[in-house]
């Protein structure tokens, strides 16, 4: 150590310069000799067979080098279809994407043929002029209408449109109900949209015929997954496949998937002999990159007078779209985030994943949790209302107390391991947000504001994320003959700031200013192992793997200048790039000599204790998630007439272990809650039954503005994690998860002189006007009835 | 260039550089600025005129790169972000502001959103939050939430105004 902290300070981005300047360089500014472009052919339909597809006169259009459909793709691909990422025995159909469709197509958007020409004005041109002979098959455009008897199959070949079914649970369920002195019920329908990162996906390839190896490029959050894929698809070594991740424009989780086009382009480019690169489109985004969309919930809370909830049970219907390419990990997720920050007696809850035929469905920021910490907010809320007690009441009667820590919950994670919350104190983290949010003295202005005519509303959100997921990311820090300090990882960041953490993390270690470090992500030949940016899991995983190498370099350091003075080395520290004797007259050797001296001289043995190895790896491979959690209030104002919500105040406690840089937290958190209003007011990705999307544009699909957006007041605990030598926890997703809850229940709050309930989110100002009308006949209802009575 | 598409010369003034070049009539501003000039710092987002992404500025007006036609640009002077930072390559006020306040993730819209605040504060030097919030509507960023951005401008206009007087 040498005393100086960039960990723990609000240090400015190394990755700003460039991207300020219009110097980032993202997949579509990429430039290569002889590039040719690719458009694909898409089916216009959600589910139909074809037999034949017409190139002729495709073909002839200026500028075509050559179209190819799923049998003109290399012998080693065909009847293959992409890796699935996470296989689990639940799965009842493990059916993915074939990289270009056969003969039958699941979704609108699904690919059957690419045009390859000199632009890409010239490709799309010609794509327009392939016919295929689409013969209509019956389709779902939605996942509860899927399951129903006589629904139509999503796949030909399939029974039915059940993916898994599985149970999730603990305690004793029957007995808890048995006791309960209220049994609640409620159906809830949460939507997420999707991920929306600004720059679409891409993919350029190189098929090196020399070599006989691939260089991808691809805006992914997890060039080694795609490697895998690739791997898998060709049927050759990994030394073989390099992928690439450029500048990455955002990902959000819908970039952690494989792609058929990251398939097809390395495909195209080995048949030409030629580099081929593809870049999406928005309206292709919407149609093809995944969302996370419709899930649908019947549950049941039994609870003792006092609101204590004895127990949860229901089942969960699931929408994963066409294919599945993540596996259940999302459903899974959800089931799992339920009991959150609560001491819940009993559990049980039964899922059903339904296939639909829509684009599918995988993690986006909050990964499946936003759904479930809505329904059980929501339920907390029930109990409040029906019970008479206080919201905030509800919740602190069933939080986890802070002694119980570590708690074990009673359920198994995704990770495979038995939920264990490592650290965190949630009754506190709620009590500061209501303090920051003057939660005691909100009746007051609610009873003014009402005064005036105006409808205001309060509403809670509290939540636990497992984070900082496994398997492990590595790091390599080495020390290179200019003295600059590489570090290598298989972290790929989009926008996440991870070459500033990184930097910082190393940069205490070794004594080194930042600006002397270079951090080189996202790059299977420079890192050949690597798992990926999601799940809240880079601080967590390439923190502690580049703190560990870290402290390992600067031992071997220490033990090289020993070596060069013939001193021990607790008489040697690390500052500035150099190593020095301790004391002021004492000699000191540069980084860049003894890089030098470890490189050697051609021929000579190396000097005692000289060894040619300066640099150190790690890979820290965490036992289990590490949980962060928090707690949001949302204050909101609804005008009832036209039903338009204004956010007034949003306050976030926010626990994600120590805080490398709060600055950038605070960007992460601020983000997040933009993202999670987007799913409570904004954010649906609208199909029509047969599963034709109607929101194909930014016109249509509503995304969060900054007139929209307010400024979060974001209070920072730290409870520091056990699992890792840095204390830290995710914090990439907290800022969204729990803000469908509070908002809604603000909303809903705020309109308690209509006496509707919201139990859905998105919410547009269209739902609410009809659900105060709905609100007012029920009620003109029941007069009338009494009238009759 | 795909046959049987008209083409027209175009000149236009880009970041002070003179450009004379053939593009075809369909060709977007923001198209002509990367594929022609190979300006990449322009990034298409939606390729519909909602993100503002490819914002450019068009003799001073904040622009959408992707609604312009190359065509109809000829003769005029053009600014990409590019043309932001002086010669020596130093970040502009506005743009060490957005370096200060951590007003950039990914860096994607962040181009645009530059160009769209240039403009902005040009005409607006007072500019007080609501009226930079309203400004900043028809630019879309996933990342930030968009506060470290309002106050970057805020900073920005502020340092500006003092340089000024």
């Amino acid at each position: 150590m040498s005393g100086q902290t960039f960990v723990g300070q609000s240090v400015k981005r190394l990755e700003d310069p460039d991207l300020l300047r219009g110097h980032g360089q993202f997949l579509d500014d990429l430039k290569l000799p002889g590039l040719l472009e690719a458009a694909f052919v898409r089916s216009p339909l959600a589910h139909a067979r074809f037999t034949s597809i017409d190139t002729r006169d495709a073909q002839d259009m200026p500028g075509v080098v050559a179209i190819f459909t799923a049998k003109d793709l290399p012998k080693v691909m065909q009847g293959k279809r992409i890796l699935l990422q996470v296989p689990n025995p639940a799965i009842t159909n493990p059916v993915t994407q074939e990289p270009l469709a056969s003969e039958e197509v699941c979704f609108v958007g699904e690919a059957v043929a690419v045009v390859v020409a000199d632009t890409r004005h010239a490709a799309e041109d010609a794509a327009e002029r392939v016919i295929v002979d689409w013969e209509p098959l019956p389709a779902n455009g939605h996942c509860e209408q899927a399951l129903k008897p006589g629904a139509g199959v999503v796949h030909a070949d399939m029974q039915d449109n059940v993916a898994a079914r599985f149970s999730l649970g603990y305690g004793d369920i029957d007995k808890a109900f048995k006791n309960a002195s209220h049994v609640l019920h409620e159906r809830y329908e949460p939507h997420r949209g999707t991920g929306h990162p600004m720059e679409c996906r891409g993919v350029a390839a190189i098929y090196d015929t020399f070599a006989e190896a691939f260089r991808i490029w691809s805006s992914t959050q997890t060039p080694h997954n795609t490697q895998r894929g690739v791997v898998d698809m060709f049927d050759m070594p990994e030394d073989k496949i390099r992928v690439i991740t450029p500048d990455v424009g955002g990902g959000f989780g819908p970039k952690n998937q494989v792609y058929p086009e990251e398939m097809v382009i390395p495909a195209v480019a080995q048949l030409l002999s030629r580099p081929v690169k593809w870049v999406e489109d928005r309206r292709e985004h919407f149609m093809t990159t995944t969302q996370e969309r419709d899930q649908v919930w019947e549950l049941s809370a039994a609870s003792d007078k006092c609101g204590v909830i004895l127990g949860l049970k229901g089942t969960l219907i699931h929408d994963t779209g066409a294919y599945l390419p993540w596996g259940t990990i999302m459903p899974y997720i959800s089931a799992a985030t339920v009991p959150g920050p609560y001491r819940l007696g009993a559990y049980k809850l039964d899922i059903t994943v339904a296939f639909t035929n829509m684009v599918p469905t995988t993690p986006l920021r909050g990964a499946g949790r936003p759904q479930a910490v809505f329904v059980m907010e929501r339920m907390c809320d029930l109990i409040a209302r029906e019970l008479g007690i206080d919201a905030a009441e509800v919740r602190r009667r069933n939080f986890i107390p802070a002694d119980s820590m570590p708690y074990e919950m009673g359920l198994t994670y995704r990770d495979g391991a038995p939920i264990i919350y490592d650290s965190g104190d949630y009754p506190e983290a709620q009590a500061q947000a209501m303090t920051r949010a003057g939660y005691d003295t909100f009746s007051e202005r609610q009873r003014e504001a009402l005064a005036n005519n105006r409808y205001i509303g309060i509403g809670i959100g509290n939540y636990v994320e497992g984070t900082g997921l496994g398997p492990f990311e590595g790091a390599t820090i080495r020390i290179l003959t200019n003295g600059r300090v590489a570090i290598y990882t298989g972290a790929t960041p989009a926008g996440q700031s991870h070459r500033t953490t990184l930097a910082q993390i190393c940069a205490d270690q070794l004594g080194v200013d930042m600006s002397n470090i270079d951090v080189v992500v996202g790059d299977t030949g420079m890192m050949p192992r690597g798992a990926g940016t999601y799940a809240s899991r880079i601080t967590v995983n390439a923190g502690s793997s580049v703190q560990n190498a870290s402290i390992e370099l600067h031992g071997k350091l220490l033990k090289l200048a020993a070596a060069k003075f013939d001193v021990t080395e607790d008489d040697l520290k690390c500052i500035g790039g150099f190593v020095r004797i301790k004391g002021a007259q004492g000699d000191s050797i540069s980084f860049s000599d003894l890089a030098k001296m470890t490189s050697g001289t051609p021929g000579y043995v190396l000097p005692k204790g000289i060894t040619p190895d300066l640099e150190a790896s790690a890979y820290f491979t965490p036992p289990q998630a590490t949980y962060s959690n928090g707690s949001h209030v949302a204050e909101v104002g609804v005008d009832p007439e036209t039903g338009l919500v204004t956010i007034l105040n949003y306050t976030v406690v926010h626990d994600c272990g120590n805080v490398i840089n709060p600055m950038l937290v605070d960007g992460q958190v601020q983000g997040g809650v933009a993202h999670g209003i987007g799913n409570a007011l904004l954010e649906r990705m609208i199909y029509d039954k047969d599963g034709n999307p109607l929101t194909t544009t930014f016109a249509d699909y509503m995304m969060p503005r900054a007139d929209m957006i307010p400024n979060c007041n974001i209070v920072h605990m730290e409870s520091p994690s056990p699992l890792n030598p840095l204390g830290v926890k995710g914090a990439g997703e907290g800022g969204t998860i729990p803000a469908p809850a509070a908002i809604i229940a603000a909303v809903e709050d705020a309109l308690r002189p209509f006496d509707i309930r919201i139990t859905e989110f998105p919410i547009s100002p269209q739902r609410i006007v009809a659900l105060i009308a709905e609100a007012a006949q029920e009620k003109n209802g029941e007069q009338s009835n009494d009238a009759k009575q | 260039m795909s046959e049987g598409q008209h083409t027209h010369t175009v000149t236009l003034t880009v970041n002070g550089d003179v450009h004379t070049a053939e593009v075809e009539d369909r060709f977007s501003l923001a198209d002509f600025l990367r594929k022609k000039l190979g300006l990449t710092g322009t990034h298409l987002g939606c390729e519909h005129g909602v993100c503002g992404a490819c914002t450019v500025l068009v003799e001073g007006e904040a622009v959408r790169g992707c609604l312009m036609l190359a065509v109809q640009a000829d003769g005029q002077e053009v600014t990409t972000i590019e043309g932001l930072a002086d010669i020596g390559g130093n970040l502009n006020t506005l743009q060490q502001a957005f370096m200060d306040n951590h007003s950039l993730q990914c860096g994607f819209c962040t181009p645009g959103i530059l160009t769209t605040l240039t403009a902005f504060l040009q005409d607006t030097p007072d500019a007080d939050e609501i009226s930079i919030r309203k400004a900043l509507s028809g630019n879309i960023c996933r990342c930030t939430g968009y506060d470290t951005i309002v106050r970057a401008a805020l900073s920005a206009a502020a340092t500006l105004r003092a340089g000024q007087s």
